[in-house]
């Protein structure tokens, strides 16, 4: 045995790229699935949340304007690099009392893949050449919808995450998450993967904490355009939808469908969170 | 037999166009419409009955039940019953259903252009040449998807109908937006509840007619009369789904009525579209585009192009053929075969927009309105066009949902694209410029469902429409349009 | 002499000239408004359902009769098909002399001494084509010499054509060269280009032929010759339109439009009298301004114009053939 004393890491928020504590100073307690304390997370405030808005709001010109082939590489990049921390993925899973770390750890990693495929084919399989009545091309594109919030489930919380944020960002928006309150330190080192994967400082945010403190502000913020409940506890779905109706939110839920199973990656994930734009041009001479 | 001709001494012509009307005798009104519940018209529980006039008389054209909460849940429950029948029906013969409602909407057009003009003021060549073959043309569209609904959402697996739609639709394209609704519910195998507009139930009353021609099974389609609580109590009623077209006001308080409930939504709401024209642009094409955007229907278009944005070196050049071209424009009688803008749907939006423009006069813009004489009773509003315009004034901000048009400028692609996307709106978008590069650019960087570049306020059922932000979610048209109206194995909760 | 028609008298008016340079044609054609084929058309089509009253309707169709070039333009045309042409010019319709008479004949270079005859004092004008009609690709020289020979022999407008070649080409500096050698040839004549939109290709293209002919001292720009198989149609009409009213508002000129070629029926000549009205509005809807280019549409509107009196159909019987 060394005298060495070990460097813990500090478990912060992760908003523009940075990793700041939260403004407020507060953090909690984070234990394993056992109640063994594991670390102290900053406890986002709603001033946390409005800078990540920010931020996410900033990145969103150049990440939707960005080509379909650089999102796709950026998202099989960042697999690279989880695979590279499987170890650490592993380890935090196995502390929330995941059954088998290793398989939610490897299904996380496929999940980026499999959606950093779908960047410069989505728009192939939604998208439309209309054959309208008269002398005009008309085309439907498919188009990110914006600064999209998600509320990542409690249990599952490294495939969770991923399964949600994922199709978010693939087809060019930018997010706020907000990781599971109980076992965020996966989406902690998420993160940091992001933050060395090439995606841009921005496009995704996350926050941990309490999620009744923070969905409500994240629903009713003025300047998300969609969000992502799949993680809003039942009890408060109804009064988030009813946040959401303030600036005309597109509200999505994933299926009830095991994170595992094929069933739980589709395009149509992707098009939740995607808005269709048609385009008009009169055909003549 | 010879008439003296009097032949004019002047040198001013005597160019006059014809008053042209249409003849209203091809509709045969009732005195009273009931409602329309299980194929049959009946009695409202409620005893009510409200008068449904034309806004270019004001006189009273025929009244009309008004649905309280028992009577609405009188149609969901037949719309409910008929759920099982018509979607245990063939797909291929449920699509002949709609092909027949198709058909008999082409067969009986004129007659519906007429009662559309009649009842919602519109000029009868645009519900003659417009609203009624698009509303066909819908249906028409969409019959055809009913047997073929495994080949639109590819790695989709075993299309159903969502069950119950409880469809709200508004008083600018009443027929139009029922056909928007009903085909694509339809042909989706869905049973449906529609409100038509308090100012315009008509044409979807004399749809419910063609309904009993096409033998539709008995509650497939019911229809439903009154005003915003009779709309409330059909998004409170148990249906499966909500469809709304309408203001975002009111779409706002429809998601929060739905919220927790599980009920689909989809919303298509207000807009306040920069029509955006470039120094290199068909200059002489663009004017009759943005006269288009603006007045077409009186305005009354949620996509109305209603900020123009005009390239400070042709603004002068502009607005001279836009005031020329104002100057011959005829206001009047909508059943006029000659008139280009008819009648204000109604005393209270007449009202709203006369509330907007004063208040466009008293924040510093410049209001130019062409000399015309409007009728005395009816209601009626010049064309008016806004100059000295800025992006803080209400009349660049709010929909004003009425002919009137507010003409700002700018320099750069970039102030275009940061003036246009600068609202809460993000319904539609006009391009003009001979730079192909440039719209496709421009077409990108647009947050708004519809971009018309080089033409304006184009409609067609392969053609998805819908909004970005507060003007709504969803999609109505094309293969976009069937998606609301179907679930899927394992789909989104 | 046959008589006195009814024709107002064409206001004396001076032929226009040049208002550019060869050097700055480039230019012309370059900065001339783009235009939206589809967009264009779409106004035509609208314009075209227009109806107009009654009493105005026989107050157009009359300007149909004032504003018509009464034309042939065939290999087999004698002094006797002119003679009867010119009759049928100054009294259209013999039972009703309160018929106005057309405001021209427009034939070949050589009758038009036999025109100048027949019409002299009338109010009916002589036009003759010329330049090289229809082509205009013969020698230089030998055009102009023929521009010139028609106006010495009386004529009182002549329409000359393009060079489709020059101005197809990008050789725009030449065209217009050519097109002010043609108004200087044509001496106190009117000068009537015709820009033969058929051939042009585009509605881009006919928008800055207009602007090119205009900018050389045109009095009108013509639609067609006749001689292809697209003549006048209401978008290419509409384009020159509006083309004749920019100009009119950079140069406070005003040129006039004529629509040549394939206008056989009434109904027709009131779409073009709307397209007049709505686009340049009324003070282009005289003779001076506006002409229709047609030999069978005078007694289609002839019969209009019975019909309307009478309140039955007519049918050709009823009217004279020459």
């Amino acid at each position: 045995m060394t005298d060495r004393l070990e460097v813990r890491r500090t478990a912060k928020l992760y908003i523009g790229g940075a990793f700041p504590r939260s403004e407020s100073g507060r953090s909690y307690e984070v234990t394993t699935h056992e109640g063994e304390p594991l670390a102290q997370v900053s406890q986002a405030s709603r001033k946390d949340l409005r800078e990540a808005v920010v931020a996410a709001r900033a990145v969103f010109p150049a990440w939707s304007g960005a080509t379909a082939y650089l999102r796709g590489q950026i998202l099989y990049r960042v697999a690279e690099m989880m695979e590279g921390r499987r170890v650490q993925f592993e380890d935090e899973l196995a502390d929330a009392g995941a059954a088998d770390p290793a398989r939610g750890v490897s299904a996380s990693i496929d999940r980026w893949v499999w959606y950093a495929g779908w960047a410069d084919k989505l728009a192939q399989v939604v998208g439309a050449t209309n054959p309208v009545a008269g002398p005009y091309f008309n085309f439907t594109l498919p188009e990110p919808t914006g600064v999209v919030g998600i509320v990542a489930p409690g249990d599952q919380s490294l495939l969770g995450l991923v399964s949600r944020l994922a199709p978010v960002i693939v087809s060019g928006n930018t997010t706020v998450a907000i990781a599971s309150e109980r076992s965020p330190l996966p989406a902690v080192s998420l993160a940091e993967v992001l933050a060395t994967s090439d995606v841009p400082a921005g496009v995704v945010n996350i926050l941990t904490g309490r999620t009744a403190e923070l969905v409500p502000w994240l629903a009713s913020h003025m300047d998300v355009n969609g969000l992502d409940v799949t993680g809003v506890p039942d009890e408060l779905l109804a009064d988030t939808e009813r946040a959401a109706a303030e600036n005309v939110k597109r509200v999505h839920h994933a299926p009830d469908a095991d994170p595992f199973d094929e069933a739980a990656q589709s395009p149509y994930e992707i098009t939740a969170f995607t808005e269709s734009k048609t385009v008009w041009h009169p055909m003549g001479a | 037999m010879t008439e003296a001709i009097e032949r004019p001494a002047s040198a001013v012509p005597p160019w006059e166009y014809a008053s042209a009307p249409e003849s209203t005798d091809i509709v045969r009104l009732d005195d009273r419409y009931g409602l329309f519940i299980g194929g049959e018209f009946v009695e409202p529980k409620s005893g009510r009955w409200f008068p449904t006039i034309s806004p270019s008389t004001e006189e009273t054209l025929a009244e009309v039940a008004e649905a309280d909460a028992a009577d609405v849940a009188r149609a969901v429950d037949a719309a409910r019953d008929a759920a099982p029948v018509w979607r245990a029906l063939a797909p291929a013969e449920r699509a002949k259903y709609v092909f027949r409602i198709a058909r008999q909407l082409q067969e009986r057009a004129r007659e519906f252009a007429v009662l559309e003009s009649l009842n919602g003021g519109k000029p009868i060549k645009e519900s003659r040449d417009v609203d009624i073959p698009l509303a066909a043309a819908h249906f028409f569209y969409y019959a055809g998807w009913a047997d073929k609904l495994e080949y639109a959402f590819p790695g989709r697996d075993a299309p159903r109908p969502v069950g119950v739609a409880g469809q709200i639709i508004p008083w600018n394209f009443p027929l139009l937006m029922a056909a928007w609704k009903l085909a694509p519910a339809l042909a989706a195998g869905n049973t449906t509840v529609l409100k038509p507009a308090e100012t315009t139930p008509l044409t979807a009353l004399l749809l419910a007619q063609v309904m009993q021609e096409a033998e539709l099974p008995p509650g497939v389609v019911n229809i439903v009369t009154g005003a915003g609580e009779t709309g409330a109590a059909l998004v409170d009623a148990p249906v499966d789904k909500i469809a709304f077209t309408g203001s975002t006001e009111v779409g706002k308080i429809i998601r929060r009525s739905t919220a927790g409930t599980g009920k689909r939504l989809t919303l298509e709401l207000g807009g306040k579209a920069a029509n955006i024209v470039f120094e290199d642009a068909p200059l002489d094409q663009a004017v009759e585009g943005v006269i288009n955007g603006i007045f077409f229907n009186q305005g009354h278009v949620c996509c109305a192009g209603s900020r123009l944005l005009v390239q400070e070196p042709v603004f002068d050049a502009l607005l001279g053929k836009l005031k020329d071209r104002l100057q011959t424009l005829r206001v009047g009688d909508p059943l006029d075969k000659n008139t280009d803008v008819g009648a204000i749907n109604s005393r209270a939006q007449l009202e709203k927009i006369e509330e907007l423009v004063e208040s466009g006069v008293e924040e510093g813009a410049e209001i130019y309105q062409p000399e015309c004489l409007l009728p005395e009773r009816g209601f009626w509003f010049r064309p008016t066009l806004f100059t000295g315009v800025s992006q803080s004034h209400r009349i660049a901000r709010e929909e004003i949902f009425g002919p009137v048009l507010s003409i700002l400028t700018f320099r750069t692609v970039d102030e275009a694209v940061e003036k246009a996307n600068n609202t809460p709106y993000g319904l539609s978008a006009g391009i003009w410029t001979e730079k192909g590069s440039r719209i496709l650019h421009m077409a990108q960087r647009l947050r708004a469902g519809v971009v018309w570049a080089n033409t304006f306020n184009r409609f067609d059922p392969t053609s998805p429409f819908g909004g970005y932000k507060e003007s709504g979610f969803g999609r109505e048209g094309g293969l976009h349009g069937l998606e609301p109206y179907l679930t899927f194995d394992g789909g989104a909760r | 002499m046959v008589g006195v028609s009814q024709a107002a008298e064409l206001s004396p008016r001076q032929p226009l000239e040049p208002v550019a340079t060869a050097s700055e044609a480039a230019r012309i054609v370059a900065r001339a408004t783009a235009v939206d084929a589809v967009g264009l058309e779409g106004r035509a089509a609208a314009l075209a359902t227009r109806s107009i009253k009654r009493d105005s309707k026989v107050w157009a169709l009359e300007l149909a009769i004032r504003c018509m070039d009464l034309t042939t333009l065939e290999g087999s045309d004698t002094t006797g098909k002119i003679m009867a042409m010119c009759a049928k010019a100054v009294r259209p319709d013999p039972l009703r002399p309160e018929v106005p008479g057309v405001a021209a004949v427009c034939l070949y270079p050589q009758l038009v001494p036999v025109a100048v005859e027949q019409l002299a004092g009338t109010g009916v004008a002589v036009a003759s084509v010329a330049g090289g009609f229809p082509s205009g690709l013969g020698p230089l020289d030998a055009r102009l010499r023929e521009i010139a020979g028609v106006a010495a022999a009386g004529a009182d407008e002549i329409d000359i054509v393009l060079n489709r070649s020059l101005f197809l080409g990008g050789r725009y500096a030449e065209a217009f060269e050519e097109l002010v050698a043609a108004r200087e040839a044509a001496g106190s004549a009117h000068l009537k280009v015709i820009l033969e939109a058929g051939e042009l290709g585009s509605y881009d293209r006919v928008r800055q032929a207009s602007m090119l002919a205009m900018a050389a001292g045109a009095d009108f720009i013509k639609t067609s010759t006749g001689k292809i198989s697209v003549n006048a149609t209401l978008p290419n009409a509409l384009c020159m339109m509006e083309a004749a009213r920019d100009f009119h508002r950079q140069t406070d000129r005003r040129v006039g439009v004529k629509v040549a070629g394939g206008v056989r029926r009434s109904k027709q000549s009131i779409q073009y009298l709307v397209l007049v009205h709505e686009t340049l509005g009324p003070d282009w809807m005289t003779p001076d301004l506006f002409r229709i280019g047609a030999s069978s549409l005078l007694n289609d509107v002839l019969m209009q114009l019975e019909k309307e009196h009478t309140g039955r159909y007519s049918g050709p019987d009823y009217f004279t053939v020459d």
